[in-house]
């Protein structure tokens, strides 16, 4: 096994991607510099500043700029430093990006990645700390990746790199550092719109993303001392969305509990909720729980965003609904 | 036509005869097939917002005619004129108006939203400023590729006040990629005058700081903005970084079609119909000894005469098949 990070595996993997495939280049705000979390450390480096390369502080005109680029056979991983920052290039994203390919009745392609980062518990006030993939999932045209460890980065980003649509990878800033062993002989990449099992049971369905996976997990472990048998499920993309692996865990243990740490109403949970209670409505036995944050922006007080917060507790509380 | 494209290029001197005449074919072919659209619009058999170029030809046709396939522009959402000065197809086009399957989007893009990448033609958007960075993008593509090929991007002064302007004008200076912009400043941003939004009078004025070389030509005279966008392209081309040509125009319908007007003033319409870019390179030309009048005269009748070919062309096309959007909405 290899001990690595979140972000170093951000750094690797494109390194491989752009080692393997002369049409990846990398655009952002410092990236020839590594970035604040180092997700682009030593890229520019091995590959220099032509591939690598700095842009002035223009959300729109980096997003843009990488839409004209893959436009014209190139394939750019652009970073938005903060998902926060994203309204800044959301036009070029929404009416540029995601429907080129649809207007142009399929002759142009976007084949661009646009990574970014979002999350609170770092005590960065409410606009570096925000969770906004539901405002991405509403788009038709962008696919929306959120993985939730080293591992998924290392299996997701390279399909990510290769899809002729744009995609957009949110990672994580409280994930980046976090310390994970992956095996030695890496790990292959594995197709978008596949969720992923990660711990099987029998009482009742956790689905959880990014962050919230790891308290799922958590929250799985503390169930399993009371005799709760927890199946923990990360979709790992949200569009496309693998209905068919949760419905098939709802079948079984009739109940669902779906967390993710973007506030609660609107969010991505309640598009799960509903597909699954079409999908499986007299399979279930109590209604969908949902965890999220409240509806308020984050807090910076350290108190008041630790109480902000979705974690464990949350999803013990939303599975003893879901039991009840 | 559309194969003599990119084949037009012209050094300094005087206009060649040859280039003359396709000057005024590509006008008069714009030109009628705009007049055209206004009443297959209100008879709703085109579709959506249409905004006509019905004054600026020249400014389509003297910068387009210069360009080959492998020359990309990025237009906006009057983008008509720009589609047929580089190659698209008239008949293609106006099915894409009329939302019809044989149109070169399939019916799922429209009036705003045109596109022909075998003719270069990377299309047009319905958010003024947003195909900006695209051209810049798409400039960088090609100085990595090594080729250098020119990028050209169309915009209207009104697209100077957004900030999308000034974020792509930066870029592209910074990296000092082979991407023209060409500003057709018609004097209206939608209904308003430009000195209701800015009191920057000239688009090129606002290159300067970025440290990108503008000029503003008369960009009814075709002529004019032939030999101009010519240097520039010659220069783009030989790697002297990313260009700004102000053409200062007119236009002489409305923001598009069906629009009050109300905010026009009679004289200025008036006093820009002497300046005409068609009825210039006519008298032009007979001065010239380019073309004499019959000549112009044949070069409109077989435009017109193309125009109603494009419209049986589209008019027989059918509408699109119910789940192309659903096929179409990723790429596969």
């Amino acid at each position: 096994m290899v001990r690595t990070t979140y972000a170093a595996t951000v750094a690797a993997t494109l390194a491989a991607a752009m080692r393997a495939d002369e049409r990846v280049v990398v655009f952002g705000e410092d990236v020839a510099l590594g970035g604040p979390y180092l997700t682009t450390k030593g890229l520019a480096e091995a590959f220099g500043t032509a591939r690598v390369v700095n842009t002035p502080i223009s959300e729109a005109a980096i997003c843009g700029a990488a839409i004209g680029a893959a436009q014209s056979g190139l394939r750019p991983v652009v970073e938005i430093m903060f998902v926060d920052f994203i309204g800044l290039a959301l036009d070029q994203l929404v009416n540029g990006a995601a429907k080129a390919h649809f207007m142009s009745g399929g002759q142009l392609r976007v084949p661009m990645v646009l990574r970014t980062q979002g999350g609170a518990g770092q005590r960065g006030g409410a606009q570096h700390s925000q969770s906004l993939e539901s405002w991405l999932v509403h788009v038709p045209g962008l696919k929306v990746v959120m993985p939730s460890s080293a591992r998924e980065v290392a299996a997701l980003l390279p399909s990510a790199i290769a899809d002729d649509s744009p995609v957009v990878v949110v990672e994580s800033k409280t994930l980046y550092f976090r310390h994970e062993d992956l095996p030695d002989e890496g790990v292959a990449p594995e197709p978008l719109g596949t969720a992923r099992v990660l711990r099987q049971g029998r009482d009742v369905t956790i689905v959880a993303t990014s962050r919230m996976v790891h308290e799922a997990l958590e929250a799985a472990r503390q169930l399993a001392m009371r005799g709760i048998d927890a199946e923990v499920i990360d979709p790992r993309t949200l569009v496309p969305l693998d209905l068919a692996t949760i419905a098939a865990s709802v079948v079984r243990t009739g109940r669902l509990v779906v967390a993710h740490e973007a506030v609660c109403h609107g969010g991505v949970g309640a598009e799960i909720a509903a597909q699954v209670q079409a999908a499986c409505f007299y399979d279930l036995d109590a209604p969908v729980v949902r965890v999220g944050a409240p509806f308020t922006p984050v807090p910076l007080s350290p108190m008041l965003e630790d109480a902000y917060l979705p974690g464990t507790a949350e999803i013990l509380d939303a599975v003893d609904a879901a039991l009840d | 036509m559309a194969g003599e494209n990119g084949a037009l290029r012209q050094g300094g001197g005087t206009l060649d005869a040859n280039v003359a005449r396709h000057l005024l074919v590509t006008m008069w072919r714009i030109r009628a097939f705009e007049e055209r659209l206004e009443p297959l619009k209100r008879s709703s058999t085109v579709h959506g917002l249409t905004h006509l170029s019905i004054g600026q030809e020249a400014v389509a046709a003297g910068v387009c005619t210069q360009l080959g396939n492998d020359e990309i522009v990025y237009s906006n959402h009057r983008a008509h004129g720009h589609a047929l000065a580089k190659g698209v197809d008239m008949g293609r086009l106006l099915a894409e108006l009329m939302g019809r399957a044989d149109g070169c989007c399939r019916g799922l893009g429209g009036s705003m939203h045109v596109v022909d990448v075998a003719h270069g033609f990377f299309g047009a958007t319905g958010v003024v400023g947003g195909n900006l960075p695209f051209a810049v993008g798409a400039a960088f593509a090609s100085r990595l590729r090594g080729d250098s090929a020119v990028v050209v991007v169309f915009f209207g002064d009104g697209a100077a006040q957004a900030g999308i302007f000034a974020e792509s004008v930066n870029l592209a200076s910074l990296w000092q990629v082979p991407v023209v912009f060409v500003c057709e400043n018609n004097g209206f941003a939608e209904f308003t005058p430009r000195s209701a939004h800015t009191r920057v009078e000239r688009v090129s004025d606002l290159a300067a700081p970025f440290h990108v070389t503008a000029a503003t030509v008369d960009g009814n005279d075709v002529v004019e903005v032939h030999r101009a966008f010519g240097e520039v392209l010659a220069s783009a081309s030989a790697g002297k970084g990313p260009f700004l040509l102000e053409c200062l125009t007119h236009r002489r319908s409305g923001h598009y079609v069906g629009d009050p007007g109300g905010y026009r003033v009679a004289s200025d319409d008036e006093s820009w119909r002497d300046k005409d870019p068609i009825g210039r390179l006519v008298r032009r030309g007979a001065t010239e000894g380019w073309f004499g009048e019959d000549a112009a005269r044949a070069i409109e009748a077989a435009a017109r005469d193309e125009v109603e070919a494009a419209v049986a062309f589209a008019s027989a096309s059918p509408f699109p098949d119910l789940t192309l959007p659903a096929d179409l909405t990723y790429a596969r």
